[in-house]
């Protein structure tokens, strides 16, 4: 089978700053893929490229079987409209540091919003589906709560049932418990632990090495817009080969 | 020393004694005597009240005032439309689109409504006849009554002022709320509408309401165009039978009624769109 995301020759930049280099990556279905590395090293770049929250600026990557962001006719990439690039966002679901849920909608309101929406869902059975997604996140009794009203692990959990509500291929999180107080941080792991564990496809950037070496399939390091070394989280995470890698490690470990 | 000695003693049982507020005493009893004297020199003064009661309600006043609070909500639904168009214009990548929205906003910005409101008025010695070509043309005249030159002159001028209190409330809200709108796969216009505009509303209300506001009493500048709002119906009146201050009483009685009425329903309004913002005591919703 193809892989879920292929990505050859990744650039990005801002301005004269170089986020990504070059990044050369696949990703199976089903695959857990965890990038850690230093803040600046591109790990969310690579992630919102994904998404298309940022347009690459050189090299290709395809993504549930689809070119990203551009039509290709004979030799010639041709950039898809606004419309066609939302479309194609369907393939992925986001979860960012800061919840970014919608404060002025309850928790169900929030979860429903894409499914009648964008995709035109009846209400009654997105309501149904909502109800579902927040009873697996363990939030049935927030249903009617407006973020404000809910804590930092709450609202993290209510994002994630959002972004599941979609019924995307692919979930990216970006750094998912870094905004959280350290007590509430177990939560949204054990969410995501029950995510991985229904095949879901992953990709994590996070700081947490421990759910790194416990739930990941694979783990990349990234450094300055190159991912530096990459494999099973024993071998990147327990004995890694780079010395950039082991710096890092014991740093974050420290 | 004599301090330590304080310290020692048992004081935890004494009354208290609050501060006298003699300044707070001295300054009301000013403002009250002030008061009373404008009350009276009102009363005492060249006023027939009972002609104030009696022209409060004659048709052509209420029929004014009617006008007037017509006017106020077209011009102000035509600047509000105006307005949010012209800010997201203004936040457009396209640079054309950009620069006409801030065209707009500078001359009509630039220039009083009072001579905005003469020159729709006019219109007809600029152009004398109006119309698509070969369809339908009609003299200048007949189409830009008083009634139309008010809205548009109006409408047209608020839409300025609205728009950049549209453009300072979408950019208040968070970027991390287009980008989760986007991510639930919502083209651009979609996230606007459902996503930012409903937040944006918490700051762009009140400025509106106060907009609103003012237009109830701007519209008394449309009476120079012929337009029969409730000052022009009280000169007429007062043309005739000269009693000018009591007819002034009149529209200024009518002018405060429709604000205060105004002023309350403003606060419920932003009572709603708060919801959400932790200012709200609807923090949950019951029934979900």
């Amino acid at each position: 089978m193809n892989p879920i995301v292929k990505s050859v020759g990744l650039r990005k930049s801002y301005g004269a700053f170089e986020a990504l280099k070059g990044i050369d990556l696949e990703i199976e279905r089903g695959e857990v893929l965890c990038i850690v590395g230093p803040s600046g090293s591109g790990k969310s770049t690579f992630l919102r490229c994904i998404n298309q929250l940022e347009a690459v600026d050189g090299g290709a990557l395809w993504v549930n079987g689809e070119l990203v962001g551009y039509r290709r006719t004979g030799h010639k990439l041709f950039e898809l409209s606004e419309r066609e690039i939302a479309r194609q966002r369907l393939a992925t679901g986001m979860v960012f540091q800061r919840f970014n849920l919608f404060p002025h909608k309850t928790a169900l309101d929030n979860v429903i919003e894409g499914p009648v929406q964008v995709l035109k869902l009846e209400r009654k059975k997105a309501e149904l589906e909502a109800h579902e997604l927040l009873a697996r996140v363990g939030l049935s009794d927030k249903c009617g709560a407006y973020p404000i009203a809910l804590s930092g692990g709450q609202q993290q959990r209510v994002a994630i049932a959002r972004a599941l509500a979609m019924k995307p291929a692919l979930m990216l999180f970006d750094e998912p418990t870094s905004a959280l107080d350290p007590e509430l941080v177990g939560e949204v792991l054990s969410v995501m632990r029950d995510l991985a564990r229904t095949g879901m496809t992953m990709i994590v950037v996070t700081h947490e090495l421990g759910f790194a070496r416990e739930v990941a399939n694979r783990v990349l390091f990234m450094d300055q817009g190159l991912v530096v070394e990459s494999g099973s989280p024993e071998q990147v995470l327990g004995r890694p080969t780079q010395a950039r890698t082991r710096d890092f490690i014991s740093a974050v470990l420290s | 020393m004599s301090g330590r000695d304080d310290l020692a003693e048992d004081i935890s049982q004494f009354e208290h004694v609050r501060r006298k507020h003699v300044g707070r005493y001295v300054s009301g009893a000013v403002i009250a005597a002030l008061a009373a004297w404008v009350v009276m020199a009102f009363a005492h003064g060249g006023i027939e009240w009972a002609f104030v009661g009696r022209y409060l309600t004659v048709h052509s006043i209420v029929a004014g005032l009617g006008n007037t609070v017509l006017m106020t909500a077209l011009a102000m639904l035509l600047g509000v439309s105006i307005g949010v168009t012209v800010a997201i214009m203004r936040l457009s990548a396209n640079p054309v689109i950009n620069w006409a929205a801030a065209a707009y906003v500078w001359f009509f910005r630039g220039t009083p409504v009072l001579l905005q409101l003469l020159l729709w008025f006019n219109l007809a010695l600029v152009f004398p006849t109006l119309g698509i070509p070969g369809l339908v043309e009609l003299p200048t005249v007949e189409v830009m009554t008083p009634f139309l030159a008010a809205l548009l002159g109006l409408g047209i001028n608020q839409g300025a002022y609205t728009s950049e209190v549209v453009r300072a409330g979408l950019l208040s809200v968070d970027k991390g709320q287009y980008e989760a709108a986007k991510a639930i796969g919502m083209p651009r216009l979609q996230a606007l509408r459902r996503i930012i505009l409903p937040q944006a509303m918490r700051v762009i209300v009140p400025p509106i309401g106060n907009e609103l506001i003012g237009m109830v009493k701007l519209t008394s500048l449309a009476s120079v165009i012929q337009f029969p709002e409730i000052v022009y119906s009280a000169e007429n009146i007062y043309y005739a039978n000269n009693r000018v201050i009591e007819l002034l009483i009149v529209a200024g009685i009518w002018y405060v009624v429709v604000v205060t009425v105004l002023s309350a329903l403003q606060a419920r309004i932003e009572r709603y769109f708060a919801r959400g913002a932790g200012v709200s005591d609807a923090i949950t919703r019951t029934g979900n």
